[in-house]
């Protein structure tokens, strides 16, 4: 209370600085002391005091047995991080732009279905893709490559987002109409002006992509394949020190590239404005 | 990991421009052409997203064997799933009302940061890795933290000797901790926006006037952001609701409708079990198609003063 007297001064929303780092500071403690938890757990020995033992184990050959699963896990998630991204930007991407240029009263409907998953969580989804599975399996083999195009769904309405936010600042259609008049066909306005322009929104939407699919777990483990989480949580029961230096790692990566994301968008055209 | 929904304001912006009367002027053949460019999508969403909601959905209503049955739903009679619904509403309402009112006064702290600065890059990007990405690994964060062998662990037992620590963590209740920490984050990202539409105009407005800031706050900013507010704090409630990989990394029995879903599903074995998964699941569609219906009355109620 002395604080908004003492600055009775201002008016308006904002925080005074003090109040304002007061509350982030308090903030940055709680949120980093589990993260700090995770770094100060990988140096402890099983039977107290502390050691680098565990970091080594991931070399020894002996123990290599034990995290097969994990690191089966990870080569399968890097698979299906190439085929889901390769499934957003070749399906949903070119749809919206064709939408944008063509259909633009499809536009509700585009971001109906890329919204669905939002409603229809994945732990409901997860129960029909059982039955669809057994036959995907059948054409396909059960392979953990053909979860991509579950994940796919699942990634959809983080996809969506930015690219819809990019299409919806520059302006598709004139674009397009600009380039007809000077004799593109449609293939050279895809390639040559549109894509150039949604540059952002797209590097957004992969880096996403690949965000949910190294953090998928629930159709990953309905379906009983080996990804990254699920071989996260096998290992866990044997060796909690390895599973959470991968689990600490892993977060720390999903910082870094949602970081960049945050940097890529905040960099505006200005032309614009 | 859900995340939801800050994808919704991309209609927003969308609708916002407004469409331009269709001007197509293509060629027969063009047109043509551009549906077709239209079907792979469709397939695909269709096979791997209708299909698989629709067999979710309409499974309760069936035996193994296919035939119509409303028995699936018998399991709603059943201690053990009302115990667990109630586990779940309980988890989900507490980790929203908290989430919600820690993740606005995170919101009105960073009111006074910087909008493009390096505080608000590292508050979003952070906020997404809890919110979204997090799942499992939230988990172990907090075995590691508040496990049995856990970093608070460790300090108790030290202070208080041996074994005086006993771990919350694998309990329902226990799960309130781990879930703010996506709850909150979630919070954050989804009631920023609505933070940042606060006119500096209207602080002047009730400082000429001569308003104090607990006038302010009272009488305008409490009054526009309170529907922004109540939706996102439904949002948090269906997250939470929804959520199952960070319970199923903690917790090995059930305690959660998600926990149910999961173990009826792969329960397939157990005759006469194995379509509950259908019937929990259509009830949880139920919850979260009248939760997302408030969320979005309450965010285009909240849209009407971003606009002006």
């Amino acid at each position: 209370m002395t604080a908004a007297r003492s600055s009775s001064a201002r008016f308006g929303a904002a925080p005074s600085k003090a109040t304002a780092r007061l509350i982030l500071v308090i903030t940055a403690i709680l949120f980093l002391l589990p993260i700090v938890a995770m770094g100060i757990f990988t140096f402890r020995a099983n039977g107290g005091g502390y050691t680098v033992g565990h970091y080594l184990d991931l070399f020894n050959p002996a123990l290599e047995f034990n995290y097969d699963v994990l690191f089966q896990g990870i080569q399968n998630s890097l698979i299906l991080c190439v085929i889901t991204a390769a499934i957003i930007l070749l399906l949903m991407v070119p749809t919206m732009v064709l939408i944008e240029m063509r259909y633009p009263k499809l536009r509700r409907i585009m971001e109906f279905i890329c919204l669905v998953p939002v409603t229809i969580p994945t732990i409901v989804l997860v129960v029909g893709l059982v039955p669809t599975y057994s036959v995907v399996a059948q054409l396909l083999g059960s392979d953990a490559w053909t979860l991509a195009f579950a994940i796919g769904v699942i990634a959809l309405p983080y996809a969506y987002r930015p690219v819809a936010v990019n299409i919806a600042a520059v302006d598709v259609r004139t674009l397009t109409e600009a380039a007809r008049s000077l004799g593109a066909g449609y293939l050279s306005i895809m390639w040559r002006v549109i894509l150039p322009n949604l540059r952002r929104g797209i590097i957004a939407a992969a880096f996403i992509t690949i965000t949910v699919v190294l953090g998928e777990y629930t159709i990953a483990t309905f379906l009983g394949r080996t990804t990254f989480q699920t071989g996260l949580v096998q290992v866990e029961h044997g060796d909690p020190y390895v599973a959470i230096i991968f689990a600490l790692l892993a977060l720390l990566f999903g910082f870094v590239i949602l970081l960049i994301i945050g940097r890529v968008g905040s960099i505006r055209p200005k032309n614009k404005d | 990991m859900t995340s939801l929904a800050q994808s919704r304001g991309a209609g927003e912006t969308l609708r916002r421009r407004g469409a331009p009367a269709d001007r197509r002027a293509g060629s027969g053949a063009g047109v043509a052409a551009g549906w077709i460019g239209l079907v792979p999508f469709g397939v695909y969403a269709l096979l791997f997203l209708a299909i698989p909601a629709v067999l979710a959905i309409a499974s309760g209503f069936f035996t193994v064997n296919g035939q119509f049955t409303l028995a699936n739903f018998d399991t709603f009679a059943d201690p053990t799933t009302q115990k667990d619904i109630i586990g779940s509403v309980g988890l989900s309402a507490v980790t929203a009302v908290v989430g919600a009112i820690a993740g606005a006064i995170i919101c009105y702290a960073l009111l006074s940061m910087r909008p493009d600065g390096w505080i608000r890059t590292i508050v979003d990007s952070a906020s997404s890795v809890f919110a979204q990405f997090g799942g499992v690994m939230l988990a172990f964060a907090f075995i590691a933290t508040m496990g049995n062998t856990g970093l608070i662990g460790i300090i108790i037992n030290g202070l208080f000797g041996d074994n005086a620590y006993t771990s919350p963590l694998y309990t329902v209740p226990g799960l309130v901790p781990v879930y703010l920490f996506f709850q909150i984050p979630l919070m954050v990202l989804t009631f920023m926006p609505a933070m940042e539409a606060l006119k500096p105009a209207w602080g002047e407005a009730v400082a000429t006037l001569g308003g104090t800031r607990r006038t302010y706050w009272w009488r305008v900013g409490i009054p526009v952001l309170a529907p922004a507010f109540f939706g996102c704090t439904i949002l948090l409630f269906a997250n939470s609701f929804s959520s199952f990989a960070t319970a199923a990394a903690l917790i090995s029995q059930g305690g959660l409708i998600s926990l149910d879903i999961f173990r009826a599903s792969t329960s397939e074995t157990v005759i006469g079990h194995a379509n509950e998964a259908g019937s929990l699941a259509l009830a949880m569609v139920v919850v979260m198609v009248v939760l997302m219906s408030a969320y979005g009355a309450l965010q285009r109620r909240a849209a009407k003063w971003g606009d002006r």
